[in-house]
């Protein structure tokens, strides 16, 4: 059983790793490609599928393939309230990436913010990843 | 218009990861993760009704993103899409009967605080 839960955690922080990395790159190449485009809003498909020949933009959308694909292969044997707030990681990276590639400011509110992510995803990620099936409270 | 591609990129996210969440744990832990085993397993999930619904919702949650993304930063774009996280831990755990304690109720919804922060 110990065993056990080692393989689960070692597989489940490998994913975390996956989905978090897949979806920072994903959502900063997609959002530098978009940047160069200029304004995308409309009804009809066809300005979108034009903007997926950007290179950031295709790389981007493929990434996020990628993080779609991890992401439900995590939910195969984690928890959705689980891998939610774990993932979530990926806000904090998100804005120290925006601070030193866009240089987009961090103000003192979202320092506050990044503090209170890290600490949320602290506290879910020291749960069991799975318990539909355990009996509740069992610790891992 | 910006709050509008907001309220739909939060419910098509919410309803695509909840019907992926049903259909994973339908499917069972996933252990082979060799070319040939992924190959097959794609193809099972390509049949099945709740994935391809899953994946319908997350490309409508996908391209008003990027509608959202011309218009605004990513660091207003992101942080929007925080109310997900309480929204869907509730439906977890009354839809998917997933046992939400403390710990996760307190880091879901310090996750979507610090979330909101985020965007100001």
């Amino acid at each position: 059983m110990h065993l056990e839960a080692t393989r689960l955690r070692f597989k489940t922080r490998t994913f975390t790793a996956l989905v978090v990395l897949s979806n920072v790159c994903g959502n900063f190449s997609l959002s530098w490609g978009l940047r160069q485009d200029g304004r995308l809003l409309s009804l009809s498909p066809w300005p979108y599928i034009q903007a997926l020949f950007n290179p950031w933009v295709a790389l981007g959308a493929s990434l996020l393939i990628v993080w779609l694909l991890s992401h439900m292969a995590m939910l195969s044997w984690a928890d959705l309230s689980y891998v939610l707030p774990v993932t979530s990681i990926a806000y904090v990276m998100t804005a120290l990436a925006g601070r030193l590639f866009l240089r987009e400011e961090i103000s003192r509110w979202r320092w506050t913010g990044i503090g209170m992510i890290v600490l949320g995803v602290c506290l879910v990620a020291r749960t069991a990843p799975h318990s539909s099936i355990d009996p509740p409270g069992e610790i891992r | 218009m910006k709050w509008l591609l907001v309220a739909i990129i939060v419910a098509a996210t919410t309803i695509g990861e909840l019907l992926q969440a049903v259909a994973m744990k339908r499917h069972g832990e996933i252990h082979d993760f060799r070319p040939g085993a992924i190959r097959r397993l794609l193809a099972i999930l390509a049949r099945n009704k709740f994935i391809v619904a899953a994946v319908a919702a997350m490309a409508v949650s996908f391209f008003a993103f990027m509608a959202l993304l011309s218009v605004s930063d990513l660091s207003f774009a992101v942080p929007a899409t925080a109310a997900t996280y309480v929204i869907e831990t509730i439906l977890a755990k009354f839809l998917l009967k997933e046992h939400v304690g403390m710990c996760r109720w307190a880091g879901a919804s310090l996750v979507a605080g610090g979330v909101a922060l985020l965007a100001l």
